[in-house]
C-alpha cells in the first residue's frame, strides 16, 4: 500500500448540440472553411450585442437533471477578463458566480464497487476561437492564424468534486459522463472534434491527512485512456517529488501522448479573471414548471438501462455494463433483439465480435456497416443450422465491413452447412480409410478418437459440414 | 431664410408643400458647416457626398408621392460612438482611428428607413469618458455660445452641431449625463430615454448597465418625431425592453395643471452657482403659475452616487475596452510578440482619462477589491434606485438644474479629472436608476445657457415632454440662440 493518496478533480468542457452559437445566429457545423462561420457578435466587433440561445439552456438544463443537479431558477452571465490573441472580446462569457446546474453527483463503477463522484457545478459558456501555429508549435513558429468558427460556440464545463482517487476512476467517470450525455442528446461527446474536453486537477497528500496537496493542472488529453495514464504518470510523479524532499509546484502540464509523461507548460500564478456579471445579457430565469417540461423528456438513462438488462434478460452485469455504455451499443442490442429474441446470445456476439472489430478498427459503432437487423438474420441461419457459429464469425466480418445481408453473403460464397448424408458419405470414407490409427483407437474404446475424425471431415469439407450430422453418420460407420 | 435655423418641423412642413428640397436643405447645411466648422470643429467625419444622395433619393420618393415620415430630407448627425455601415466609427479615439463597420446601429437604420439624411459624424470624449469634449483623441470642439468655453461632455460634438446650425437635430450617449450636461451648456434639449427603450445594437460600449442613445434637437417638438422613430423593442439586442411606445407627439399640450413636481434638495445644496440656481427658480415659480405644485423632496444617498458611479462606470468599461487589443481591427502598433503588441497599441491608443479609468475598473474588479470598491458600489447604486422609488411614489416628476454651472473655460478642468467629472454630479443619480431624464434650455447667464434637467418615471418620457412643452409654449427662454451666424 501506498502511503501516499491522490486527490483529483475533473473540469470537463462538453460542446452542446445546437445548431447555431450561444449568442448569435453562426452555423456550429465542425470542420468547416476557417473564419467562415463568424459574426460581427462572435467576432466582438464594436458595437455588436448578443442574444442567448434558447436552445442552449434547454440543453443545459437536461444536461444538469441528468447529473442529479439542482437547476439554478435565476441565473445570469459573468465576464472572465483576461487577455489572448483567440479572445475576440478580450473576455470569456461564462457562468461564475450563479452557474445553471449544481450539486449534482454521477456514480461510477470501479472494480465491483460502485462510488458516488459529486459534481459541484455544470456551467455554461463561451468557447473562445483557436489558435493555429505556422511552425506546429507556439514556441517554434514565426506566425499564428486565428480561427474564430469555433468562437462563440456554446459550452457547459462540468466540475467534479476532487472526489477521484486513482486514473482508473477518472477513466470511469468519464465514460459514464460521456455515456449520459450522449444519451440525453446534449451532445455529440466526440473527443476528436473536441466537443469533450477534459482537464485534471492533480494532487497528492499522505493517507490519512484532510489539508490538499499542491496541485497540477494537466491539459491536452484527448483519449479517456490517455486521461488516465496521464493521472497515473502525475501521481507517481508527483509522489517521487515529495518523496525526494521537493514541493510540488503549482503550474500547468501538458500530456506528452508519445512519451508518456507530463510535462511543465507554464509556470505562472492563477490570473486574476476580474469576474463580474455582463450587463449586456439579460439574466435566465427559469420557472418549476419549465424546469419540470425538460426533466421529462430525459430518456432512460445508462445505469437504470444496465440493470433493466440484467434483470430482464439475465445478462451478466459486466456484459450489461458494457453495452449500455454507449446509447448507440444500447440501441444496436435492443434492435437486436427486437427481429431474434435470445438477449444472451447477441450480447455473446456483440461482446465478442462486434467489440473485436470495432477496438481493431478504432472506430464508434455509426462507422460500421453490420445492422441489428443483419446480425438477427444471422444469428436466425445460425440457429437454424444453415452455417455453423465459425462461419458466422466470417459472415460477421463481411457484414461489418461490407454491410451485406448474411443470406446473401452465404449464398455467393457457398458457405452454407452440408447437411446431406449423400454429399457427405464419400468424404466420411475417404477419412476412415486414410486414419486406420484413429478408427483403431475409437473401436478399442478410446472415444476421443471420433474429435480427430470429425476434425478431418470438417477440414475436408473447409468447415461447412454440419458437425452435428458427420459424427451421426461416423458413429454409424464404424459401429456397424 | 436661414435653414439651419428652423427646427425639424418647420422643415419638414417646408419639404411637405414642396417649397424646398431636401437637396437644397442638405446643400445648406453643408455649406453652413463649411463655414463654421473651423470654429465649432463639431464634426470628426463629414459625409457630403452620402448626404446628397440620400436627399436626392428622399426628393425622388417625395415625388413619386410616396407616404414619408416627418423626419425623411432632415439633415441629421450621429455621435461617433454610434456604428454607421461604411462611415468611420472612431469613438474619437486613435485606437479606433480607421473603424469602419461593416453594419449600422439599429438606430441609424431606423433614423435612415424614416429618410433622415446623414451629414457626419460628431466629435465626443474618447470611448464617451468626459466632460468636455477636451478628452477627444482628435481635438477640442467648442462652445457656440462662446468659442473660449467647452460644448460639454461627452456628446459636445453632438449638442454644438444643434446649436451651431450645423445639424437639426443629433444623437447623443449618455452614461453620466453626456446627453443632458452638453445640451445644458450648449442651449439645446438633450433627451435621456430610460435604459432599454433605445437599442443599443451598433453602441460601441462605454459602460453597459448606463449606457443610453437619445436625442439632441432644438424644441420639443423635433424630440418628439425623433423619439418616435428610435423608441421600442430590437430583438438583437438583449437589454432592449418589449413595451409599447406611444406616440411622443400626442403628448405635446400645454398642461401641467395637478402635476406633482418634486426639488429634490440635495440637487440645489452644494456648488450650485447662484445665477443658475436663480434661474431654475424662476422655471419652478412659471411651473407653479401653470398650476403645477412643486415641493421640496430628498434623495439622501444623492452624495455617493459620484463615486459609485464611477467604479461602476469604470469596471465596466475596463471590460468593454479590453477588445481593443490590434488583433482584429483598428490601430496594431507591431512588436516582436504579441503580449508587446497588445501593450504597445494600448499605450499609443487611449487617451489619459480613458487608461485612467482602465487601471481604476481593473483595480476595483480585482479579487482583492472587489468587495470592498465594485460590491459596495452595486449596493449604493441600489439605495439611489430606491431614493427615486420613493419620491416617484408621490411625485411625477423631479426637477433639477442639468449642470451646477454655465460652460467652463476649455482648460479649465483637464488637469482636475474629479473636478471635471463633478459637473456631471446632477446626472449621474439618474443612469444609476436608469430612468428617463431631459435637459432643457431655460435662459442665460452671461451669455451663456443654463439647463433645466427634469426626471421621470421609466417609460414616462411622455410627462417630459408634456412640461418642456408647457415651458416652451409659455415663455421666451427655452431657444437661446448663440450669436455666431454666417
Ligand atoms: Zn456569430
Amino acid at each position: 500500500m501506498s502511503k501516499y493518496e491522490a486527490v483529483i478533480g475533473l473540469e470537463v468542457h462538453v460542446e452542446l448540440k445546437t445548431k447555431t452559437k450561444l449568442f448569435c445566429g453562426c452555423s456550429t457545423e465542425f470542420g468547416k472553411e476557417p473564419n467562415s462561420q463568424v459574426c460581427p457578435v462572435c467576432l466582438g466587433l464594436p458595437g455588436s450585442t448578443g442574444v442567448l440561445n434558447k436552445k442552449v439552456v434547454e440543453l443545459a438544463t437536461k444536461a444538469g437533471l441528468a447529473l442529479n443537479c439542482e437547476i439554478g431558477t435565476y441565473t445570469w452571465f459573468d465576464r472572465k477578463n483576461y487577455y489572448y490573441p483567440d479572445l475576440p472580446k478580450g473576455y470569456q462569457i461564462s457562468q461564475v458566480f450563479r452557474p445553471i446546474a449544481y450539486n449534482g453527483y454521477l456514480d461510477i463503477d470501479v472494480n465491483g464497487q460502485t462510488k458516488r463522484i459529486r459534481i459541484t457545478r455544470a456551467h455554461i459558456e463561451e468557447d473562445p476561437g483557436k489558435l493555429a501555429h505556422s511552425g506546429g508549435s507556439i514556441t517554434n513558429s514565426l506566425a499564428s492564424f486565428v480561427d474564430y468558427n469555433r468562437s462563440g460556440m456554446p459550452l457547459i464545463e462540468i466540475v467534479s468534486e476532487p472526489e477521484i482517487r486513482s486514473g482508473e476512476e477518472a477513466k470511469a467517470y468519464l465514460e459514464k459522463l460521456k455515456a449520459i450525455l450522449e444519451y440525453t442528446g446534449v451532445s455529440d461527446v466526440k473527443m476528436e472534434q473536441g466537443s469533450l474536453r477534459c482537464d485534471a486537477n492533480v494532487s497528492v497528500r499522505p493517507v490519512g491527512s484532510t489539508t490538499l496537496g499542491t496541485k497540477t493542472e494537466i491539459k491536452n488529453m484527448n483519449s479517456f485512456r490517455a486521461v488516465q495514464r496521464a493521472i497515473e504518470y502525475e501521481v507517481e510523479r508527483q509522489i517521487a517529488v515529495l518523496e525526494y524532499g521537493d514541493k510540488v509546484v503549482q503550474e500547468t502540464r501538458g500530456w506528452d501522448e508519445n512519451r508518456g509523461i507530463t510535462v511543465s507548460m507554464r509556470n505562472k500564478e492563477n490570473p486574476d479573471y476580474r469576474c463580474f456579471m455582463d450587463h449586456e445579457l439579460t439574466p435566465i430565469e427559469l420557472t418549476r414548471e419549465w424546469i419540470e417540461e425538460v426533466r421529462a423528456t430525459i430518456p432512460e438513462l445508462p445505469d437504470s438501462r444496465r440493470k433493466r438488462l440484467i434483470e430482464e434478460y439475465g445478462l451478466p452485469a459486466y456484459d450489461a455494463g458494457i453495452i449500455t455504455s454507449s446509447l448507440a451499443l444500447a440501441e444496436f442490442f435492443d434492435a437486436t433483439l427486437q427481429k431474434f429474441p435470445d438477449a444472451k446470445t447477441i450480447s455473446n456476439w456483440m461482446m465478442s465480435e462486434l467489440l473485436r472489430l470495432l477496438n481493431a478498427g478504432n472506430m464508434e459503432l455509426h462507422q460500421a456497416k453490420v445492422t441489428p437487423d443483419g446480425l438477427a438474420s444471422l444469428l436466425n441461419l445460425i440457429k437454424k443450422g444453415t452455417i455453423s457459429n465459425k462461419i458466422g464469425k466470417e459472415v460477421f466480418e463481411i457484414m461489418f465491413k461490407e454491410g451485406k445481408d448474411p443470406e446473401q453473403i452465404v449464398k455467393e460464397k457457398g458457405l452454407s452447412q452440408i447437411s446431406d448424408a449423400g454429399q457427405l458419405s464419400q468424404v466420411i470414407a475417404e477419412v476412415i480409410a486414410n486414419n486406420p490409427k484413429s478408427v483403431a483407437d475409437f473401436k478399442s474404446g478410446k472415444e476421443q478418437a471420433i474429435g480427430f475424425l470429425v476434425g478431418q471431415v470438417m477440414k475436408a469439407t473447409k468447415g461447412q459440414a454440419n458437425p452435428g450430422v458427420v459424427n451421426k453418420m461416423l458413429r454409424e460407420e464404424l459401429t456397424k | 431664410m436661414q435653414l439651419n435655423r428652423l427646427s425639424v418641423h418647420q422643415l419638414s412642413e417646408l419639404l411637405k408643400k414642396n417649397e424646398i428640397s431636401s437637396e437644397e436643405i442638405t446643400k445648406d447645411y453643408l455649406q453652413h458647416i463649411d463655414q463654421v466648422e473651423d470654429d465649432i470643429k463639431a464634426f470628426v467625419t463629414v459625409t457630403g457626398e452620402d448626404a446628397l444622395a440620400q436627399a436626392r433619393s428622399v426628393d425622388e420618393k417625395r415625388s413619386r408621392g410616396e407616404e414619408l415620415s416627418p423626419l425623411a430630407g432632415i439633415p441629421m448627425a450621429i455621435t461617433d460612438n454610434i456604428c454607421t455601415k461604411g462611415i468611420k466609427t472612431t469613438c474619437a479615439s486613435q485606437i479606433l482611428y480607421n473603424f469602419v463597420p461593416p453594419y449600422d446601429a439599429t438606430v441609424t437604420e431606423r433614423l435612415k428607413g424614416a429618410g433622415a439624411v446623414l451629414l457626419g459624424k460628431c466629435n465626443m470624449d474618447e470611448f464617451a469618458m468626459g466632460s468636455s469634449t477636451e478628452n477627444s483623441g482628435f481635438f477640442n470642439t467648442r462652445n457656440p455660445f462662446d468659442l473660449a468655453r467647452v460644448p460639454g461632455g461627452a456628446s459636445g460634438g453632438a449638442a454644438a452641431a444643434v446649436a451651431a446650425g450645423e445639424a437639426a437635430f443629433t444623437l447623443g450617449t449618455d452614461t453620466d449625463g453626456a446627453i443632458r450636461q452638453p445640451a445644458s451648456f450648449c442651449g439645446v434639449i438633450g433627451l435621456k430615454p430610460t435604459y432599454g427603450y433605445v437599442s443599443k445594437t451598433g453602441l460601441i460600449s462605454h459602460a453597459s448597465s448606463l449606457d443610453q442613445i437619445g436625442p439632441i434637437t432644438r424644441d420639443i417638438t423635433d424630440l418628439a418625431l425623433v423619439l418616435n422613430v428610435i423608441c421600442g423593442y430590437d430583438s438583437k439586442d438583449s437589454t432592449s425592453v418589449s413595451v409599447d411606445v406611444p406616440d411622443f407627439k400626442k403628448n405635446l399640450v400645454c398642461d401641467v395643471k395637478g402635476l406633482k413636481i418634486g426639488l429634490p434638495k440635495e440637487y440645489f445644496e452644494t456648488n450650485l452657482s447662484p445665477e443658475v440656481a436663480a434661474k431654475i427658480q424662476e422655471a419652478v415659480r412659471k411651473l407653479e403659475e401653470l398650476g403645477a405644485v412643486c415641493e421640496e423632496v430628498s434623495l439622501p444617498h444623492t452624495e455617493y452616487a459620484p463615486a459609485a458611479h464611477y467604479i461602476i462606470s469604470s469596471a465596466e468599461a475596463s471590460s468593454n475596452l479590453a477588445r481593443y487589443d490590434g488583433v482584429r481591427h483598428g490601430l496594431r502598433v507591431e512588436e516582436e510578440d504579441v503580449l508587446s503588441m497588445f501593450k504597445k497599441t494600448r499605450s499609443q491608443g487611449f487617451g489619459d482619462e480613458v487608461k485612467r479609468r482602465i487601471m481604476l475598473g481593473t483595480f476595483v474588479l480585482s479579487t482583492a477589491n472587489y468587495e470592498a470598491y465594485y460590491v459596495k458600489a452595486l449596493k449604493v447604486r441600489n439605495l439611489v434606485r430606491q431614493d427615486f422609488d420613493q419620491v416617484f411614489k408621490k411625485y411625477d416628476l423631479l426637477l433639477t438644474p442639468t449642470s451646477p454651472s454655465t460652460a467652463f473655460p476649455l482648460a479649465e478642468k483637464v488637469n482636475t479629472p474629479l473636478a471635471m467629472y463633478q459637473s456631471h454630479i446632477y446626472n449621474i443619480p439618474v443612469n444609476l436608476a436608469g430612468l428617463p431624464a431631459m435637459s432643457l434650455p431655460f435662459g442665460m447667464v452671461q451669455g451663456l445657457s443654463v439647463g433645466l434637467q427634469l426626471i421621470a418615471r421609466p417609460f414616462d418620457e411622455g410627462t417630459l415632454l408634456r412640461v418642456g412643452y408647457t415651458l416652451e409654449q409659455s415663455t421666451d427662454q427655452t431657444r437661446p440662440e448663440p450669436a455666431l451666424s454666417r
